[in-house]
């Protein structure tokens, strides 16, 4: 795939930045408006697949490699399970909200409030991001042989 | 009440143009369709959460990954369907449809939940503790990842998994490694 017309190149370069900015601001502020990380993490790794059906898998190969790719969704699921086990350090209980109980209350619909769940946003959103853009690029870059 | 029966009128014929006609780009675009409906009824279900999801699921999901993974854009589906299959989809559809028919008449009436009804539910006690124990002004995060984090993490595992086998299933190296060996 070698890549669009040059019409659906400049477009998508100016929209992919919009839209991952769009993904950002769904998982930063999943706690106060709709959205969270999974919705955010989805229109994250559309930007990317935006970008590949655009500009051609090479293209996309050399920004983001694959290997990066997996090692964020990796880091997003690594810090999802460490928010739940510091919950069990900390607040006695798996998964138990321990920053908005002792440490740092927040004032509602603050963007710094509700503890761990803004935290658990961005984990959850990085992860589902990686993941997705990882399976749309391993699917497109396999092409099953031909038999002779 | 009149626009969810128009969306649900929309939405069956592109059930029936998807599962129909010939051509696989066409029959994903009325999938694709039918998704808009679902998420055109979650928002004025006022459900904009779930809204979101699935617009953007729908786009990316579907869509995007036949567009990104098919080979060439005119993919045609040839041959006739047989006597046999059709006889057997006819009566499974029938079957639940009587089935559900049965089964919505014990259901409440639309737009009365049954745990609003309910002392005690818990749900109750998410709309009207939430703000306070959790802090997050949206209640569908705080029951997602606050009273509910176990199933988030379920998700979560469920997705990692899925990705795991994805890669190691369609990896190119080690069928590069098998053929250099022979």
């Amino acid at each position: 795939m070698k890549g669009m017309t040059i019409i659906v190149k400049t477009i998508s370069s100016w929209v992919k930045v919009l839209i991952f900015l769009f993904g950002i601001y769904i998982i930063l502020f999943g706690h106060l408006t709709p959205g969270g990380g999974f919705a955010g993490g989805v229109i994250l790794a559309s930007s990317y697949v935006l970008v590949m059906l655009a500009f051609g898998k090479e293209f996309v190969e050399e920004n983001l490699p694959s290997s990066i790719a997996s090692k964020l969704d990796c880091a997003g699921a690594f810090l999802f399970a460490m928010i739940a086990i510091l919950g069990l350090v900390f607040g006695g209980t798996f998964f138990v909200n321990f920053i908005y109980q002792k440490y740092l209350p927040g004032e509602a619909l603050n963007l710094i409030s509700a503890g761990t769940i803004p935290l658990s946003n961005i984990a959850i959103g990085l992860k589902v991001g990686a993941s997705l853009f990882l399976v749309i690029f391993t699917l497109s870059t396999f092409r099953p042989k031909e038999k002779e | 009440m009149a626009m969810f029966y128009g969306l649900m009128i929309f939405m069956l014929i592109a059930a029936i143009i998807a599962v129909e006609t010939k051509n696989l780009l066409s029959s994903v675009i009325c999938i694709g369709a039918i998704g808009f409906g679902a998420s055109l009824m979650f928002l004025f279900l006022r459900a904009p959460d779930i809204a979101i999801t699935q617009i953007v699921v729908e786009v990316l999901g579907l869509i995007i990954l036949i567009r990104a993974t098919i080979a060439r854009d005119l993919t045609f589906i040839s041959g006739d369907r047989e006597f046999f299959n059709t006889v057997v989809s006819v009566v499974i559809v029938l079957v639940i449809l009587i089935t559900g028919m049965h089964i919505f008449e014990q259901l409440p009436a639309f737009g009365s939940p049954v745990f609003a009804e309910t002392a005690g539910a818990a749900s109750q006690t998410y709309i009207s503790q939430g703000l306070k124990q959790t802090g997050a002004a949206n209640i569908v995060a705080s029951v997602i990842l606050d009273y509910r984090a176990y199933d988030t993490l379920g998700e979560a595992t469920v997705l990692f998994t899925s990705i795991i086998g994805a890669t190691v299933i369609l990896r190119d190296k080690s069928k590069k490694l098998l053929e250099v060996e022979n």
